[in-house]
């Protein structure tokens, strides 16, 4: 593996704009001495619509995994409708990898309550739910504390600003389910049910909370928006990548030298994510393999990261995708396996049960991994995990099966050697065909 | 039983849902944080406060991994192995946290101080390896760093 740094000491030329580096930020003076809430100030002076068609133009897309532009994704709420509509702003952040929605919660709540008040104000909702997880209770206390100054202020409540316009906007605290970051589990489980995925359709925009029309937007989303609103979706639309815009929190965990969460355009080259802001592998190391954006994206081989960068389009022609930006950088000396073994192991954990593909097919493919990890594997489980994983994707009710199984089938596309080198010497002797 | 305060926040948090059912998260959560776990007995108690069959009540403690049916020990100690973390040896971590406590992962002391057990990703990746104590974070976990912290809890 060969890989040049390309700058180890280079220092960023962005801007922070999601995470600015202001001191106090997350109290509501500072936020507001720095142009808070200008932008949902500004909103109220616009139609609902404008406010929509400038998100959609500026082609900010999903921040949750799955880049769905959000623009679009706001359209799908019915406008005549005597139901209450909801919003939710999704921060289960479970998805192992991922922790750059709690540094929003941490120093800028104040960005996503603006957010959430737009978002509201644009679809013409009157309730929101901040869906945290459980585990984050640190995280939840800073997130009412700055909702109850905002309160207060009066930016949130009944007649907003003295606007005919209002909104309440509430905390729901998870319980400790993967599960329920996916949107319809996470409204079954804001409904005090267990994190079920419902099936689709009916989609969120149809029929969501209780029935009625809901959109769910990530947490990092929504802090989109305001910059939208403030600066134009034009200028949104000429930061990084022209088809998947905008800011970008990458979260860089694993084999680096400065692990955290960073703040860059969209479309930086991997290899730049890592020896640039993340200051390179520890010991000089190469780089083995990446898994980009959280664990249900397809693993990348070192040797293939030249030109691969941060955007939509970018991941996906390197077989992979951006998912939620949470960039795991494994060294040489990585054992996948275990890796892969462990990946396993969560999803078998963090499936609901409902779907039989799903349930028992991520205890398979834990199982059969494990084999593998102990030097034990036979060489017909190769094609049996790939098997598995295939009968999985697509035949579920959520995309958690599909999450479960990329993983499997990248890694054994990529990196089938790492399997063979795990065959049981025993096993290896004998031909496949001959154990069956 | 919910206390006084907890009560008054009952009464609070009802006006944000439009369904009583909606409640069963935060009153089971105001429950455990009083109790220190969710007994059969409280699970009835909550049915009967929010309307709601018994069944469901269990239904949802188990489905939740942060909600307790039994008590934990009065510490407990929630270590992540999952990748970001196992790339950066919490192993060790789990090693050390086993024999300085003399228990495996799963356990609760027979003094009930203690409950160490594996968990998936907090969220820490990036100050990786960790563990909780509660609503604690503990991050960048050393060997020395888990004695120190076993040391002012103890
Ligand atoms: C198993 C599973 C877990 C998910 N977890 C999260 C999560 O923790 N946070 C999140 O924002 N989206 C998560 N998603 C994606 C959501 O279903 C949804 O697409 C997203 O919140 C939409 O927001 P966006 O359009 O702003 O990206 C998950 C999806 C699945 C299938
Ligand atoms: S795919 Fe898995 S997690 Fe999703 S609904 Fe089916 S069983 Fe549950
Ligand atoms: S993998 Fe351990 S905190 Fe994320």
């Amino acid at each position: 593996m060969n890989i040049n740094p390309i700058d180890s000491e280079g220092k960023s030329s962005w801007d922070n704009i999601i995470l600015p580096n202001i001191p106090d930020l997350q109290g509501i003076q500072t936020y507001i001495a720095n142009g808070g809430y200008e932008a949902f100030k500004n909103a109220l002076e616009m139609k609902p619509e404008a406010v929509t068609d400038e998100v959609k133009k500026s082609n900010l897309r999903g921040r949750g995994g799955a880049c769905f532009p959000t623009g679009l994704k706001w359209t799908f709420m019915p406008k005549q409708t005597t139901k209450v509509k909801y919003l939710c702003v999704n921060g289960d952040e479970s998805e192992p990898g991922t922790f750059k929605d709690r540094q929003i919660f941490e120093s800028n709540p104040h960005l996503m309550i603006e957010g959430t008040l737009i978002a509201c104000y644009a679809m013409g909702i009157n309730t929101a739910y901040i869906y945290i997880r459980g585990e984050y209770g640190r995280w939840i206390n800073i997130v009412e504390k700055a909702l109850a100054e905002a309160y207060e202020k009066g930016f949130v409540g009944e007649k907003i600003l003295g606007k005919d316009f209002s909104t309440n906007i509430y905390v729901h605290k998870g319980a400790g389910a993967y599960i329920c970051g996916e949107e319809s589990a996470l409204m079954n489980s804001i409904e005090g049910e267990r994190g079920y995925p419902r099936i689709k359709p009916p989609f969120p925009a149809q029929y969501g909370l209780w029935g009625c029309p809901t959109t769910i937007n990530n947490v990092e989303t929504i802090c989109n928006v305001p910059l939208i609103i403030k600066n134009g979706w034009e200028w949104y639309s000429k930061i990084g990548a022209p088809k998947h815009p905008g800011p970008i929190l990458v979260g860089v965990s694993g084999h680096v030298n400065k692990p955290g969460v960073y703040e860059m355009p969209t479309g930086v080259p991997l290899l730049e994510i890592i020896y640039k802001w993340a200051g390179g592998v520890p010991g000089n190391k190469g780089i083995k393999a990446v898994i980009p954006g959280g664990s249900s994206t397809m693993v990348v081989r070192g040797d293939q990261l030249e030109g691969v960068k941060m955007d939509a389009d970018s991941m996906k022609a390197a077989g992979s995708a951006v998912g939620t930006a949470g960039l795991i950088v494994m060294d040489e000396d990585t054992d996948l396996i275990k890796v892969l073994a462990r990946i396993a192991k969560f999803y078998y954990h963090e499936s609901c049960g409902q779907c039989t593909p799903c349930r028992e097919g991520t205890g398979w493919l834990w199982k059969t991994l494990k084999r593998f990890e102990k030097h034990e594997g036979r060489l017909q489980d190769i094609e049996l995990l790939m098997d598995i994983a295939n009968n999985i994707e697509g035949n579920t009710i959520c995309a958690l099966g599909d999450a479960a199984a990329w993983p499997i089938q990248a890694m054994i596309r990529r990196f089938r050697e790492e399997f063979e080198k795990r065959v049981s010497p025993k096993e290896a002797r004998v031909p496949a065909s001959a154990v069956a | 039983m919910l206390n006084e305060s907890n009560k008054q926040k009952l009464e609070e948090l009802k006006k944000r849902y439009p369904t009583l059912q909606a409640l069963v998260l935060p009153v089971l959560w105001m429950v455990q944080e009083q109790e220190g776990y969710i007994s059969e007995e409280s699970m009835k108690y909550v049915a009967t406060i929010l309307n709601v069959p018994y069944g469901h009540i269990l239904g949802v403690v188990t489905f939740y991994t942060m909600y307790h049916a039994k008590p934990m020990g009065k510490y407990h100690i929630e270590v992540c192995t999952n990748v970001s973390c196992l790339l950066r040896g919490c192993d060790k971590i789990v090693g050390h946290l086993e024999n300085k406590l003399g228990m495996r992962m799963g356990e609760t002391s027979k003094d009930k101080k203690w409950t160490i057990s594996e968990v998936e990703c907090m969220g820490s990746c990036g100050t990786a390896p960790m563990f909780a104590v509660g609503e604690e974070y503990y991050e960048n976990l050393t060997p020395q760093k888990v004695d120190e912290i076993l040391d002012k809890l103890r």
